[in-house]
């Protein structure tokens, strides 16, 4: 027993070696962002000025960010959970190439597909400079993922006998889609929706080739204060990025969570 | 029923059809191109891949590097998320929440974090200096670019591995154990065959990213030789766009094939969550 329990309390130790490397320089940034003047340390006083400068040097790139987070969800939507359906409803050689084929931009690296859209895309200088070509890159980086998730639910349903059904009730392709597969698939669509937006605020492999000067992200800000302002502003913006992600994670959890159980208490779905 | 619906569907899957066709497929095609038409076509500008040490070697630094990352992140996770996926106890999903959440953080911030731990005013050399007086800076080396790509590793590959850990059968470890089995052969012949598909899917998303990640050199310090890199200041700053884009393919289809393999390997479906 008592080597057990020692077993136990260095593993213990260990895993919170490990946490610790990965969360003191997260508490490390957000006090560097809240303190007067980090070098001389938490006596030099707690400040909301580098926040304040944040905002005002930085505020258009939350802005960009939000605006294209929330087009690339609606695209992902619009283009995503149809494809999904069809991919579940006809396992052809052909659909199941296409399923492989779509998770491409997530097995290339960003920088490669940036550098091919550039290539293909870059002489439009209209589309090149506007934010619409950062969101495609998004769109082709997230979308993986929103498909993947509708998949998922839809599978684990009996989906054919559902629409058998409503269809001998005679409803239509179209009614049969909004009113018995769209509310099967709402679990999916909400976790592909979370994932897909917290991706695209983080974004910056490809986002940083396909940006701007007049089109920055928030992680393309980022890198930019990083790299030019005091650590105090880098942290305090760091600040902000955290506090934009961590309702999605938390939203994250909570929705994977009972679904775990779920499909814990149901083996034969 | 499938009859009728037939154009309904293909009226459903073609614009996300469109749009990839339009937007990667092309656009990969152009690359291929443009990586084949440097002076003396594509067998020239792929074999100057080869020849030129400056490529060369940080492709084979991008290989070690990653290699290396994936290798120590398995190993920090397996122990990790075993432990965590056995044992109960108060404060256990706070750690979870911690090991996890830097799972959301781009590359440029997971530079900044190394840059808190390991940069000048750094936490790591602030110990160091307390102990021995002196200061350890090794945030913007390759030493610093490991520990970057071991931060956001390890929250990848913990959740894969409780995961699996999860669907364990308890009583193949407990039957190895009461007929007498060592606790390291219990782990080498129980734990680790029946964790194989989790280990190798988790083990090629991890060395894929490694081998792509782009912000965290980039925080770090622009000299640092790893592909990416390499790839970056051949495009925008030598535009040297014809070896750029043969980079990128030589980028492209390792961590594809690094991907495809670990599937083959696990022998099961592997999800590129990269």
């Amino acid at each position: 027993m008592p080597r057990r329990s020692r077993a136990f309390a260095f593993q213990l130790a260990f895993t919170v070696l490990v946490s610790a490397f990965l969360i003191v320089p997260v508490g490390m940034s957000i006090t560097a962002g809240l303190t007067a003047n980090y070098f001389q340390g938490v006596k030099s006083g707690l400040t909301l000025r580098w926040v304040g400068e944040v905002w005002r040097l930085y505020r258009e790139t939350i802005f960009l960010s939000m605006t294209i987070a929330g087009t690339c969800l609606a695209l992902d939507l619009a283009l995503g959970v149809p494809a999904a359906y069809v991919l579940v409803r006809r396992q052809s050689r052909l659909t199941r190439l296409f399923e492989e084929a779509l998770v491409l931009p997530v097995a290339i690296p960003g920088l490669a597909t940036a550098l091919a859209l550039i290539l293909t895309y870059g002489v439009y200088r209209e589309f090149r400079t506007s934010w619409v070509f950062i969101l495609v890159g998004h769109v082709l980086f997230t979308l993986p993922f929103m498909v993947r998730s509708v998949l998922a639910v839809l599978s684990s349903i009996d989906l054919r006998t559902l629409e058998e059904s409503a269809r001998s009730l005679g409803a239509s392709f179209i009614q049969r889609f909004v009113g018995v597969v769209l509310p099967n698939c709402r679990g999916g669509i909400l976790a592909g929706a979370l994932m897909v937006v917290t991706l695209s605020i983080g974004e910056f492999n490809m986002t940083w080739m396909l940006h701007t000067p007049l089109t920055r992200t928030l992680p393309v800000g980022l890198a930019d204060s990083y790299a030019s302002m005091r650590l105090e502003i880098g942290s305090a913006y760091t600040i902000v990025f955290f506090v934009m992600i961590i309702p999605l994670l938390v939203a994250m959890q909570l929705l994977a969570r009972p679904r775990q159980h779920a499909a814990a208490e149901e083996p034969e779905s | 029923m499938e009859g009728r619906d037939r154009p309904y569907l293909v009226l459903f899957v073609l614009p996300a059809l469109v749009f990839f066709a339009a937007f990667f497929l092309l656009p990969m095609a152009r690359l291929v191109a443009v990586g084949g038409s440097g002076p003396g076509g594509a067998a020239a500008t792929y074999a100057a891949i080869i020849a030129t040490p400056r490529y060369f070697r940080s492709l084979v630094s991008s290989l070690v590097l990653s290699l290396l990352v994936t290798g120590a992140t398995l190993l920090i996770a397996g122990i990790a998320g075993l432990f965590l996926q056995r044992h109960r106890f108060p404060g256990r999903s706070l750690l979870v929440a911690m090991l996890t959440f830097p799972l959301a953080f781009p590359g440029v911030v997971v530079g900044f974090m190394v840059i808190m731990l390991a940069g000048r005013q750094g936490v790591i050399g602030e110990l160091f200096a307390l102990g021995t007086g002196q200061k350890v800076v090794f945030a913007y080396s390759m030493a610093g670019l490991f520990v970057g790509y071991l931060y956001f590793s390890i929250p990848r590959v913990i959740l894969t591995i409780m995961a699996a850990a999860e669907k364990l059968d308890a009583s193949l470890e407990e039957a190895a154990r009461s007929l007498g089995a060592r606790p390291w052969h219990v782990v080498r012949d129980v734990l680790i065959p029946a964790l194989r598909p989790a280990i190798f899917s988790s083990g090629a998303i991890c060395f894929a990213t490694s081998m792509g990640a782009f912000g965290t050199a980039f925080t770090l310090a622009t000299e640092i030789e790893v592909l990416p890199m390499t790839i970056y200041t051949e495009f925008t700053l030598r535009a040297n766009i014809a070896v750029a884009a043969a980079l990128s393919i030589v980028l492209g289809v390792i961590t594809w094939a690094g991907l495809a393999l670990a599937r083959t390997a696990a022998g099961s479906t592997v999800v590129a969550s990269a």
